[in-house]
This record gives C-alpha cells, structure tokens and sequence, in this order.
C-alpha cells in the first residue's frame, strides 16, 4: 500500500536532484550558496563537495548558524594527490563523492556539488552518472523513504564547458534543472521541473541574490524602457569640444532641404533632356585640328556589310 | 584612465591579492598586457616566476626595460625566475630521463598532466624563511597557456594546472596569477573553447584585448573589456564589466572610453 505522493512544495522537491547549468556571463555559484543558505536554515545538515573554490571562499558571507550546519568536503586544495605531504582525501574524487552516501548522521540532508563539471572533467560519465543515482536515491519510490531521510542533491554544471552528450545524460538525472542567464543586469532562472508520473513544468523566475546570500524573487522582468545611468562614467557629450560645426541653422536646414540632387531623376528633368528648351544653350564643340591631323570625311562603317 | 587606475589600485593591496587574472585576446596581439603585469608586479616588488613559452628571455627584457624594469637585474637578485620554454624545451631531450623537467610531458607519448611544471613553479614561488629581504606576495605569470594545447597537452590537463597553481599561490600564499589564453573565434577548436571558458569561470578578473570590428585602424589598437567574474559580494552584472579603447605606444598604452580617442575627435 503505497502512501499518497509529497505535497508539491514551493521550491523543488523534498528528494531528488536539481542542477543549475551558469555560464561566463550568468554565474551560479551565488545561487548554490543561496540554495545551500536555504537548506541549512530549514535545519539541515548541508554536505558541500567543493572542487573550484577552497572552503574559506566558499564560507564566505555566511554567518556562524549556517557555517556549523555546513560540512565542506575539500576537494579543492589537493584533488589528484600532487602535493607532497599530501593533503588529498583518500581515494580521490570517486571515492569522496560516494563517501558522501554514508553518512553518519541521519535526518534529512543536501548534499551540493561544486562542481558537476570539475567531476565531470575527471571521472568517467558513466561512473558519475551512477554515482549521483545512487546518492539522491531515486530509485526508490517517495513513499518507501521516510521524509526524515531524504536526500536532495544541488550540483552546479558549467554549461559551455561539455558537449550535449554528457549534459543530456546529466539532465536526465535531475529532476529540476535550472538554467540561468539574465538580462540589463538582473538574473532569471529557466526551471524545468520533471515530477514522476506529471508532465514537466517550466518557469522563468527572476530573482536576485543579497550580500547574505539570501534569495529574493522578482515577480516581474526588468523594465526595458528603463535608461540607467551608469553612476561610474559621468555622461560626456562628444559634440562639446569639436573642431567643426555639427549643427545648422534654420536658414541652412531650409536651403538643403530644397536642394534637388544632380543625379535624382525626377520627370520635370525628363522631360528637359528630351526637348532641349530655348532657355538652354545648345552644345557646341569646337575642334581645332592639328597640323598631323588626318581629317577623311568618309565614314569608316561603309564597307561594314550590315 | 590607465590599466593601473583600473586595477583599483597602484600596488598590490588585499583586495587584490590571491587573485586569478584571466588575459585573453581574440583577433589581435594580447601581449602588451603580459608586459604590462610584468614590470607592474617587478616594481610593486613582488616575487614573479614567469613561465615564458612563447618568447625568449631577452624579448621581454627588452620590452621591460621600456617600461622601465630590468628583468635581468630582477633574475641576479632572485626577485625573478624565468622558465624559457623555447631553451629548456630543447633541454628536455637530452638530460636523463630520470631527472624531472617542468616540460617533461614534451617526451611522453600521451602528454600527461602538467604536474612537473607545477612544482617547477611551486618551488620557485616557494616562501622561504631566511634573513634576507622579503619581497611581496608571489605572482606566477603564463605566456600563454594556448601554446599548451599545441604541444599536445589537453585541457582539463592545463586547467588542472592552473587549480593547483591558484590552490598554491592565490590560496595557500595569497599571491596573484596572470595567465595569457587565446580565442580562436574558431567554433571548431573545442579545446580552446573548453581551456578559455574553464579557465574564465575559474578566474577573478578576465581582461580581454579585441580587435577593432571594423579591423586595423592606426590610432586605435583595438579594445579592451575587463569583467570581474568574481567580487566578494554578488552584484549586479552590470557593475561588474568596463569596456575602454586603447593604443599602443612605444613605452605605454592609452586607454581612453569607447569612440572618444584623440584622434578622432
């Protein structure tokens, strides 16, 4: 007898996996934290592989509430064992990520990948794929796993940096995925929800993230109409300090709209260049020819058979 | 505004330490801000350790001694050590192959990991302990990593590098990295595309040399947008990206806004 599915909740689902793909221009890192932040005031314990940043960057900006709630697996200082005395953690990465299904305290927890494309650069798709399956669980049904141990996973993928072959396979892992990209300086989120048994749902959310890394939501997208001046670059004005005129007159504005070009043909000259009129001077041309000129009045077509 | 004012600062202060710069030039010669970062981080005093693959030693000294270094006095008082790729690369040949060289992936048949020249580096901007003058935070200065994937090297292989390097020096001894990278525009060099974004999202300051749309033009060189992927505070996109035009002298380079170059006006 299986028990009726999870509310639907406001944000994501109580187990399962979401990633967010940032680019270069619309970063991610601040909406994981944010995410991270959200989690651990909920009072869960939060577990961070971090990979890119060290753990001081990655505790940074948040207060001492959230840092006890935090778990930072360092990935970072020493992943693949170079530095002698080695402070890397045992096994390596594979080893850390699956390490991190074992946890010893229960209750529910998130566990945030920082990031899926640095583990993806060094572990075998496949291996990374079954990883992550196997960590957020999904082959169990929501009912069979009691709320108190459900497991969400975050990962943060860098999209540009891999080909669709393993993005797709890593999007077919999660059941939300966010892509975020931006526009005139405020940051949007794609989400697309894929619930079990329900079609996927998709949504832009605009949102922006505080120094405390706490998460606001926008209800509407920034204005386009809205000029803003930039407060670091005073506006100059380039036609200031020209050398030449740039503007006319009343008096000039009038003279050049009146002016007909010599090559707009209009029908009034048309018709003056079919009837030369007696206003016009008739050509002449006027030859003076030269001692060694040889002036032969025949026409040199004559002997053309046409 | 010069690249100085831009770099919110004169000298290396603590909000400019332990940072990943990113130079990058598409379509034109980024190089001038090697130059510029290099004689910037001699005078600061700061300890550099320049891994120059592209060009001899003596080039840059030459281009130093313009903007007022000279590299050679720097490499006597051990304020600089030089790694010249183009000598040592030849070097790698012919020594035993026990001894580790930093270029050592040049001999293996799958070029391997760049861990060699990681420690070459690591053991150059290592702070020692003695009585001697201590000079400022280390600086490790690439020019450039593209050439790494010509000579076989992968990518993840040169951002891995560039982890340790920043895990090293920017982190450990909260020293600078300026690494020099290539676009390519050309949407066939995956590699490239994965070396320049990888190492973007990884980096604090992306200072990035275009050339002019419209092409070669004397008086302006080309333009320069400077994106700071990385404050410590999130902040508005917009805040974060500059654009100016500059043009090179021959002891210095101009910067001045977009369309506003004195010769135009």
């Amino acid at each position: 007898q299986r028990s009726p599915p999870p509310p639907a909740p406001t944000q994501g689902s109580p187990c399962g996996s979401a990633s967010a793909k940032d680019s270069v221009e619309w970063e991610g890192r601040s909406l994981l934290k944010a995410l991270v932040k959200k989690s651990a005031l909920r009072g869960e314990q939060v577990h961070v592989l971090g990979c890119e940043v060290s753990e001081e960057e990655f505790r940074e900006g948040f207060d001492s509430n959230i840092n006890s709630r935090l778990v930072y697996h360092d990935l970072f200082r020493d992943p693949l064992s170079w530095s002698k005395p080695g402070k890397a953690l045992p096994g390596g990465p594979l080893e850390a990520l699956r390490a991190l299904d074992k946890r010893t305290v229960s209750g529910p927890a998130t566990i945030a990948l920082d990031s899926l494309s640095w583990l993806l650069h060094h572990l075998p798709c496949p291996t990374l794929c079954q990883t992550l399956h196997a960590l957020s669980r999904q082959d169990s049904c929501p009912g069979d796993t009691p709320p108190g141990e459900q497991v969400r996973v975050l990962g943060l993928l860098h999209e540009e940096l891999h080909g669709p072959g393993p993005l797709g396979a890593l999007s077919s892992l999660a059941q939300t995925e966010v892509t975020l990209s931006g526009m005139m300086g405020q940051a949007s989120a794609q989400i697309l929800c894929r619930r079990p048994r329900q079609r996927p749902t998709h949504q832009t959310q605009w949102f922006s993230i505080l120094p405390d890394f706490s998460l606001e939501l926008q209800a509407e997208p920034p204005l386009e109409s809205q000029p803003r001046s930039d407060p670091h670059t005073p506006s100059v004005d380039p036609t200031t300090h020209l050398t030449f005129n740039l503007h006319l007159s009343k008096k000039e504005r009038e003279a050049k709209d009146s002016l007909t070009l010599p090559f707009q043909f209009s029908s009034e000259k048309q018709q003056a260049l079919l009837r030369p009129g007696l206003g016009q001077a008739t050509s002449h041309i006027f030859y003076e020819p030269d001692a060694y000129d040889d002036l032969d009045q025949e026409d040199p077509d004559d002997d053309l058979d046409v | 505004a010069t690249l100085v004012r831009v770099q919110r600062g004169g000298s290396p202060s603590a909000q400019t330490e332990g940072k990943l710069t990113l130079l990058c030039d598409a379509k034109t010669d980024g190089s001038f801000l090697v130059h510029h970062f290099l004689s910037f981080y001699l005078k600061a005093n700061c300890k550099v350790c320049l891994v120059a693959l592209i060009q001899s030693f003596s080039h840059y000294n030459i281009v130093g001694q313009k903007l007022g270094v000279s590299l050679t006095a720097a490499r006597e008082r051990g304020q600089l050590v030089v790694l010249e790729g183009l000598k040592s690369g030849v070097d790698v040949f012919f020594r035993p192959r026990e001894e580790p060289h930093p270029l050592q992936f040049l001999r293996e048949a799958n070029a391997g990991d760049l861990q060699p020249l990681y420690a070459f580096v690591r053991d150059a901007l290592q702070p020692v302990d003695s009585g001697e003058a201590a000079w400022r935070c280390p600086v490790l200065l690439v020019d450039d990593l593209s050439v790494l994937l010509s000579l076989g090297v992968g990518p993840v292989a040169v951002l891995d590098f560039v982890h340790y390097c920043r895990a090293t020096v920017c982190q450990e001894w909260k020293g600078n990295v300026v690494c020099l990278v290539h676009d390519s525009g050309d949407t066939e060099d995956e590699e490239s595309d994965v070396l320049l974004n990888g190492l973007s999202h990884q980096s604090h300051l992306i200072l990035r040399a275009e050339g002019l749309a419209t092409g070669f033009c004397k008086d302006v060189h080309g333009q320069l947008r400077i994106l700071w992927r990385r404050p410590l505070q999130p902040t508005t996109h917009r805040d974060r990206s500059l654009t100016y035009q500059y043009k090179i002298q021959d002891k210095s380079v101009s910067f001045f806004a977009k369309g506003m170059s004195p010769a135009v006006l």
